[in-house]
């Protein structure tokens, strides 16, 4: 994988990753051989293998959120809530979490390398949310675990803990549904379609064999980082931060600069993502949440995937989030109780917008530490 | 912690292992006694999302939500028991959320403040003034009723009250089936069972 400037740093290639011993069958009916899953663990699996828990990241996350990336050399992404003493307690829990399918960070995807020895690129299969969870069951199968105690994420995590509650409830004791929802909404899909043009339309894109040219389409993908994050933060959280303050200048410049801190917060958003991601991985990774929709997947409503569930549900929204909001959350949890699950759901009030489940949200913190020990006393841990 | 007495009042007309649904469940202390005394499926809805936290953290099943527009998540008949306890004259509107309780299970109680107990009668009529501790800008109370005025709503959202027990200083007295008269005078708070007609 190439799309990684900086030499004197590991290649996602040197991180720790496991075969799948099983060829991996696709929604869009392709079979993948030979699917490779990156992954991290924290903490000591107890004997009864029962203290197992999945942490699932979002669109542009890693496996890496308890620890440093030594590929990016960036700080874990999840440093408030999984680690020793906090809610995802790895002095308690077997704390594992993988790159999804599709991804740019070990994992089999896009920029890995093909059986003719030249990268997949836009040949690799368009996949799924189902089609992820699938590879990281495969992961935890191969871990020698038969149960999860909990399955957590946000966002596109999110998905994938409703996911894995659908294809493995026997395996999911507690799961956690972070900013989410059950699918992708037309306004969902149409930033993340301004995203993907960005990256097409840049003609270092060369209709995805950019690492066969040793190109890379750097500004399409910073455009699409620019488009997807405003959507991750709320318009109050950019007046408090930003409002119209200006960049280093008394006045305007009558030009096309970076006048307004905004612009150049965005600006430097969209650089520094290129350093860390793959552009045909962020069309694949997007597709796949375009994509999701949990009740057309089963016949149309909501509540029958889950009726009989064994799973306890504990969802969170946060009041901002205008990407995945409340009442996405809410429609989820409708569903939840019109099957019979066990559910809960906490609305957050917050002004940070989407991104408020990576930031510093006391009451989030606090109220997820409490349902997660009362499952491990459920559980018995 | 030693339990309320209107709690323990409200838990003994509750059945073993019933499903039940308590609105405006708060910290979720009445659930958990219901469901380590009782050992009912306990469920809340709880508006003030720091309280519902804590109910979380008690092992309870809580979702944050409004009674005057989230009820209609819980489908029909999806509880035995649905439990209002000093929530309902804190609701905007409080036809809206008996009727939608009325479906949600077959037997409902809700406890109440009485403002036809009569000291609250008397301080209205030689003060001119109307009953309240903290001043009446200051209560939460939307919509103040009489025990009378809610056995009345009862009957027309199609309910029947089954029994009826006043509580007095913090005192509960027995359940009974009849003189809901009585009560309208000297009950400073009530809880009342209603079942569906």
């Amino acid at each position: 994988m190439a799309f990684m400037p900086d030499a004197s740093r590991p290649t996602p290639d040197s991180l720790q990753k496991l075969v799948l011993p099983e060829p991996l069958r696709l929604d869009c009916g392709q079979v993948l051989e030979h699917v490779e899953i990156a992954y991290e663990t924290w903490g000591q699996l107890n004997s009864e293998k029962s203290n197992a828990v999945l942490v699932c990241h979002a669109l542009t996350g890693d496996q890496f959120c308890a620890s440093e990336n030594p590929v990016t050399g960036r700080p874990a992404w999840w440093p408030r809530m999984v680690g020793p003493g906090l809610p995802v307690d790895t002095d308690k829990y077997f704390v594992i979490a993988s790159n999804v399918l599709g991804g740019c960070m070990g994992t089999t995807g896009p920029a890995s390398l093909h059986a003719d020895g030249k990268p997949w690129g836009t040949r690799f299969p368009v996949i799924t949310i189902a089609d992820m969870v699938r590879a990281q069951r495969g992961l935890i199968a191969a871990l020698g675990i038969d149960s999860l105690f909990c399955v957590i994420g946000g966002s596109m995590g999110g998905m994938q803990v409703l996911e894995w509650a659908v294809q493995a409830p026997e395996q999911v004791f507690a799961g956690v549904p972070i900013a989410t929802a059950a699918r992708h909404s037309a306004q969902n899909i149409a930033f993340y379609e301004i995203g993907r043009q960005a990256i097409m339309s840049d003609p270092e894109w060369k209709d995805g064999a950019y690492l066969a040219h040793g190109t890379r389409p750097d500004r399409g993908l910073a455009i699409a980082r620019m488009a997807a994050h405003v959507t991750y933060v709320s318009e109050s959280a950019l007046k408090r931060k930003f409002d119209r303050g200006l960049q280093d200048r008394e006045r305007t410049s009558f030009s096309f600069d970076a006048d307004f801190q905004i612009e150049s917060y965005l600006r430097y958003q969209g650089r520094s993502f290129t350093d860390r991601f793959d552009a045909n991985s962020y069309l694949y990774v997007t597709r796949a949440m375009d994509y999701y929709d949990l009740a057309a997947a089963h016949g149309g409503r909501l509540s029958d995937p889950f009726v009989g569930t064994p799973v306890r549900f504990c969802l969170f929204s946060f009041s901002s989030d205008w990407h995945y909001t409340p009442a996405e959350a809410m429609a989820v949890t409708r569903a939840l109780v019109a099957a019979g699950a066990d559910v809960s759901h906490i609305e957050i009030e917050t002004d940070k917008g989407h991104d408020a489940f990576l930031l510093e949200e006391p009451g989030f913190e606090s109220a997820l530490a409490g349902f997660l020990t009362a499952s491990a006393k459920r559980r018995g841990l | 912690m030693s339990a309320r007495a209107d709690h323990l009042a409200i838990a003994s007309r509750v059945p073993e292992g019933a499903r039940v649904l308590d609105v405006g469940c708060g910290d979720g202390a009445l659930l958990a006694l219901l469901r380590d005394e009782r050992g009912v499926d306990a469920r809340g809805l709880e508006l003030d999302s720091a309280e519902a936290g804590l109910a979380l953290s008690r092992g309870l099943s809580v979702v944050q939500g409004d009674a005057d527009t989230d009820l209609n998540i819980f489908p029909d008949d999806g509880f035995d028991v649905a439990i209002l306890s000093k929530t309902i004259q804190e609701t905007r509107s409080p036809a809206h959320v008996l009727a939608e309780l009325r479906r949600i299970a077959p037997r409902i109680l809700i406890s109440f403040r009485n403002y036809g107990y009569w000291p609250r009668r008397f301080s209205l009529l030689t003060t001119g003034r109307m009953p309240s501790r903290r001043g009446w800008y200051h209560e939460e109370t939307l919509h103040p009723c009489t025990c009378a005025d809610m056995l009345d709503l009862a009957r027309e959202t199609g309910l029947n009250v089954a029994a009826a027990a006043q509580v007095s200083s913090g005192r509960v007295a027995s359940f009974r089936a009849s003189g809901f008269g009585a009560l309208n005078w000297f009950a400073d708070e009530v809880i009342a069972e209603f079942i569906r007609a």
